[in-house]
Parts: structure tokens; C-alpha cells; sequence
């Protein structure tokens, strides 16, 4: 995992929502197939039932990416709650496959062994990146609400690789209580998994009708989509090496077409803005965490 | 001064809340410096050094302990302050430091081992795996657990790692995972993890329209008051929200947390102290809110049961009270 001359990688993120079998089975084959992807984070992040639910359906996930050619991690939840949840994680470490920790929970198992620090585990400055590096951390991938200047300082490192996160609804916070549940009057316990009934995650807006957030099971995230592409040259300047794409209900094959142009410098910012514009609708784009403002502003 | 029943963790936001606090019946006291160093830096609060080191002899000499909260994450480039702030709660000789960050936790432990460290509930450490992780590499303590756990929860996690425990008793419900959330600095550009500040007063507005009030942070509408509700301060975990047409309180009520009815409970989990919220609020409600749970605590260590009541209702958040996640069914 040396990071110098090699060319920017272009990354899927873990899938944030839940999508139901065949939706999640037609969308991680095409990535294999068809998308300029170069890693591909599987595994659930959000909630435990889901892992379970999707547990047949995960080798097969991972062996199409593997035909593909992709790199493939594997995420784990960002709150590890069960003894279970612990060996499904030992598991994957022992079959060989390169771990995501998104809880420090999940550090326990992956210490001294090449892993990626998830989004979820808050390395913030120089003295906790140089910290998770000497526990084996070969990636480090940026906590959401770090600005650019943090970042600068963060990806100077020579010994891990840097990621950050410059497509999609951002996930603003973790928690054990279950939102999608409580909004069908429902507990967490008993939650008939309402969640896969909203592939684009719940709705959750101002009582003046103003979309704000997202909701998805236990999750919090932006309404808007954050997007960094005006960004991309400064990234790659600062030593940031993987550039994430998290997955959207939308063409996310068209979405990795576009960064990966605009990495490439065929596309200039401009371009690859109103070319993504046309692939996501309506939604906002939010930059402002990476401009050192509130996250939901966008700095053109 | 022994401990007899559960240790009582009280605030003090200033040197003054920190004398009423001791004069109240606190066996512990808890503070931060002046600046982002700690979650609650906000303007009029916390302590410089001179303060704390006098602030630390008078507790001590009242039989009373001292924790400096350093429990923010150092922003990239700028760690000093942290490093700083823990070399001089050393020098004031305070009892533990509260820390949270990775980063200030390798320093404290490398540069300071003797000094104790506690675990900030904005470590997120809410599993016996975290915490785990956090005394093989830091040897902490003590934790401060998350606010959404249940006793159940809480007495596994205590046998299962024999950690000392700290939670909290009264204050405010925080559904997050604390320590990760960024739905403040969403809407405003702060935060608790790295300023120390979430929902900051000066992004509150209130608006009266058309006969409500609406309560907003930044440009966003967080809720709305008919006229004689009481309109709550505006966070994003306690705002009203529109979800499939309904208006919900989606993450949670705006209600404060008060467990001075289990405390016996939280003894039986062996769970060890008690937080009290507030390094926020005045010197009368750290007098009445310590006060009270001092009494509680007193009759339970004398096997004389139960307060019978108790008149922190006006102090709680919003004027209503909830056992939060520590009773099932939370979720």
C-alpha cells in the first residue's frame, strides 16, 4: 500500500441503507462489472439484524467483486454490540479478508494485523493517527467532520493511506436506539425491519417542510449529498490517495464514471458538477465540512 | 472521605459552583479549563489554572476529589492546548483526568502514568470490548458509560470488565452515540468533539409566527410552541421533526434524566459513581440538585429506603423527567 505515483483510487463505501436482496445482489454485480472502482467496502455498518439477514447473500457479494477484479474490505458495524456480532468480525479476519474498524471495539481484533480505520472512530489529529498506525492501521479514512486543513495535516503520513469521503448523503451520527423503528411506533426489538421499505432511507425534514436528514435504522444522515468534486485537485495535493462513493439509490455507475474522469483531469470540476447534477435530481450538494463551515453549506 | 454507597460526581462550571458543590454534600467534583480543551466551553464557564490549583486544595481539604474533563479531540496541527491542559491538571494535583481522544490518551499515559484516567462518555465506549481496548492500552479505571445503556446492560458490562463505572443520574438524555455525532456542527459549524460546543446559544433564534413560537439553530427550524408550551432549547437530538407527514419528536423528547428513583438499581448493577449534569447551569442548581441526591444517597447507605420525593422537576430539562435507556423498552 504505497501511495506515491500510483493513481488515485476510487472506492465504493459500505451500503449505508437496506436494500433488499435483489437489489443489493444486481447493484454489487454491476459495480464488479461495469463501474471504475478500484475498491469496494462490504459489510454492514448500521445494524446487526441486517448483517443477519444478509449473511448468504455476503459470499456471494464478495466473489463477483473478486471476478471483477475489485479490492475488497470489509466493514464492520459501527456499534458492535454482542458477542456475535465480536466473532463475525474474527471470522472474516481469519478468512483473510482486510477489516474496516468502525468501532474501537472491533480494534481489539484487528490489532497488529493490516486493517482501515473506518469513518466512525474518530481520528482527529496527528497523535491518534500515529496511534492507530502502530496497532497496524495501513489505511485511515477521514472522520466526516474534518475540514480541509485537518486533512492536509493528517494525510502528510507516509505509513498509511488516506481516504476521504467526497460522495454522498453524509452519516452525521451512530446510535443503539433505533429511529426507524420509533417512527413506525415500533421498538428496536420488534422493529419488522421497516427499514428496507425505504431504499433512499427515511425522510426526516423541518415541520416548515424543509428536507434536512435521513434516517436508516439507528442511523442519522445529511439529506444532501456532500460532494467533493471542486476539491478533488487539493485532495490529491494534501497525499490523500482513495476517494470514497458512498452507495445512493441512484446510478452510482454514472456517479464513479464522473469522479473517476474528474480525477483524471478529463473532466473539470465545473463539468463533472453539472454532470452529476443530472444523475442525482433534485438534491442538494453540501461541502462545508471540508471548508472549515457548517456541513451543510456548499462553497462553490 | 469513604465512599458508603455511591460515589456523588457533581459539576462545577465555576470555582463558585465548585465550593457549592462541596458544601452540598459532593464526594467528587468535576471541571474543565477555560477553552476547547473540554465539551463544555462555553463563555462565563470553567477554570484557568490558578483556579483549579486553588479549586483542588479546597476540595481536598473538605475530604472531596477533583476530575479535570479533557474531553474534546485536538484539532490536526493544534494538539498543545490538550497536551497542555493535562500537564496542568498533573501540576494542580487532581485526582483523574477525563479524556476521550486517542491521541490525549497516549500522552497522558505515557507522560503522566500515575495520574489516573477516566474514560469520557465522548469515547463512545458503550461495549466491554471498548472498554477493553481503552484499559489494555491506557489502563483506565474508570468509564464513564453512554446514556444508552440499561441497568441490565450496565451490570453485565461491570462484571464482565470490572471497570469502575460512572453514570449518569441527572441531566439530559442523549440519544447519540456521544463523542460521534456531527448533527450541531451540521447545522452550525460547532461541535462538542472538537470546540467543545454543541448547538451554541448564539445560533438559537426564536421567532413568533402566526401564533407559535419557532425555535431555530442556524437557518433551521427545530421545533415550534403553541402559545403556553414550553419552548425547549433547540439541539438537533431534541427537535421536532416532519417524518411520513407526522410531526415527531424523532431521536428524543425533550425531557431531562433523573435517576434518583433507582439509585438502588444502579448500586445493585455495581455500577460505583453518580454524574450529575450541569457545568452549564447555576450555582443554585448544582446546591439543590447535589443537595437532593446527597440525601437520597445518605438514607439508601442507612438502609432507610427511598426518598420519598423530590422537588428536581423544575430542574430537569423541559420540566419533565424520564429514566431514559435505563429502563427497557427505551429503544
Amino acid at each position: 500500500m504505497t501511495k506515491k505515483t500510483t493513481r488515485a483510487k476510487l472506492t465504493m463505501g459500505p451500503l449505508f441503507f437496506n436494500w433488499d436482496e435483489d437489489k443489493r445482489r444486481d447493484f454489487y454485480a454491476r459495480i464488479a462489472d461495469e463501474a471504475a472502482i478500484d475498491c469496494v467496502y462490504v459489510g454492514e455498518v448500521v445494524c446487526g439484524k441486517r448483517e443477519k439477514l444478509m449473511k448468504d447473500l455476503f459470499p456471494q457479494i464478495v466473489e463477483r467483486l473478486q471476478r471483477g477484479g475489485k479490492d475488497v474490505v470489509v466493514s464492520t458495524l459501527a456499534m458492535v454490540t454482542s458477542e456475535r456480532q465480536r466473532e463475525s468480525i474474527e471470522r472474516r479476519v481469519q478468512e483473510g479478508f482486510t477489516v474496516e474498524a468502525n468501532d474501537v471495539a472491533c480494534l481489539h481484533v484487528v490489532q497488529n494485523k493490516p486493517h482501515v480505520i473506518g469513518p466512525f472512530i474518530n481520528v482527529f489529529n496527528e497523535s491518534a493517527r500515529d496511534f492507530v498506525i502502530r496497532g497496524g492501521a495501513k489505511r485511515i479514512v477521514m472522520p466526516i467532520e474534518l475540514p480541509g486543513t485537518a486533512i492536509a495535516t493528517l494525510a502528510k503520513t507516509k505509513k498509511a493511506e488516506t481516504e476521504v469521503f467526497v460522495f454522498g448523503r453524509q452519516p452525521l451520527s451512530v446510535a443503539m436506539r433505533c429511529y426507524h423503528a420509533r417512527a413506525h411506533g415500533l421498538r428496536k426489538d420488534s422493529c419488522q425491519i421497516v427499514c428496507s421499505q425505504d431504499p433512499d432511507g427515511l425522510a426526516t425534514d423541518t415541520l416548515d417542510g424543509k428536507p434536512l436528514l435521513t434516517v436508516s435504522g439507528s442511523q442519522t444522515l445529511s439529506h444532501d449529498y456532500g460532494v467533493l468534486l471542486n476539491e478533488l485537485d487539493a485532495l490529491k495535493k494534501m497525499g490523500v490517495s482513495h476517494f470514497r462513493l458512498s452507495p445512493q439509490n441512484v446510478d452510482m455507475i454514472d456517479v464513479a464514471k464522473i469522479y473517476r474522469d474528474a480525477l483524471d483531469g478529463k473532466l473539470d470540476p465545473k463539468e463533472a458538477l453539472a454532470k452529476l447534477k443530472k444523475v442525482t435530481g433534485t438534491i442538494p450538494f453540501a461541502n462545508g465540512f471540508f471548508h472549515s463551515k457548517e456541513g451543510m453549506a456548499f462553497v462553490t | 472521605m469513604s465512599v458508603s454507597y455511591l460515589e456523588l460526581v457533581c459539576p462545577a462550571g465555576t470555582p463558585a459552583a465548585l465550593r457549592a458543590a462541596v458544601e452540598a454534600g459532593a464526594d467528587t467534583v468535576y471541571c474543565g479549563f477555560r477553552n476547547g480543551t473540554n465539551a463544555r466551553n462555553y463563555p462565563g464557564l470553567n477554570f484557568d489554572q490558578d483556579e483549579l490549583i486553588e479549586g483542588v486544595a479546597y476540595a481536598h481539604d473538605h475530604g472531596c476529589k477533583v476530575l479535570v474533563a479533557i474531553n474534546t479531540f485536538p484539532r490536526a496541527g493544534n494538539e498543545a492546548p490538550w497536551h497542555e491542559a493535562v500537564d496542568n491538571a498533573a501540576e494542580a494535583k487532581a485526582d483523574a483526568v477525563i479524556l476521550a481522544d486517542l491521541g490525549v490518551l497516549d500522552y497522558a499515559t505515557k507522560r503522566h502514568p500515575s495520574l489516573r484516567r477516566h474514560l469520557s462518555v465522548q469515547a463512545s465506549a458503550s461495549n466491554a470490548l471498548s472498554i477493553k481496548f481503552f484499559q489494555e492500552h491506557f489502563d483506565v479505571k474508570r468509564v464513564v458509560l453512554p446514556r444508552v445503556l440499561s441497568v441490565e446492560e450496565i451490570a453485565a458490562l461491570v462484571k464482565e470488565t470490572k471497570i469502575e463505572t460512572e453514570v449518569f443520574a441527572f441531566g439530559s438524555v442523549g440519544p447519540m452515540s456521544e463523542g460521534r455525532c456531527f448533527l450541531s456542527s451540521y447545522i452550525t459549524g460547532m461541535s462538542p468533539t472538537t470546540e467543545g460546543m454543541c448547538s451554541p446559544a448564539q445560533f438559537v433564534s426564536y421567532k413568533e409566527e402566526g401564533g407559535c413560537t419557532k425555535s431555530c439553530l442556524g437557518c433551521v427550524t427545530l421545533n415550534t410552541f403553541k402559545k403556553g408550551e414550553p419552548a425547549a432549547y433547540p439541539t438537533p437530538c431534541k427537535g421536532r421533526y416532519l417524518v411520513n407527514g407526522k410531526a415527531l419528536y424523532l431521536f428524543e423528547e425533550p425531557v431531562g434524566l433523573n435517576a434518583i428513583d433507582i439509585l438502588a438499581d444502579l448500586k445493585a448493577a455495581g455500577v460505583t459513581a453518580l454524574k450529575i449534569e450541569g457545568r452549564q447551569r447555576s450555582r443554585a442548581y448544582v446546591a439543590e440538585v447535589v443537595g437532593t441526591f446527597r440525601k437520597a444517597l445518605d438514607k439508601l447507605a442507612k438502609g432507610e429506603g427511598a426518598l420519598k420525593e423530590n422537588d428536581l422537576k423544575d430542574m430537569a430539562e423541559g420540566g419533565r423527567e424520564t429514566f431514559g435507556a435505563y429502563r427497557k423498552g427505551w429503544r
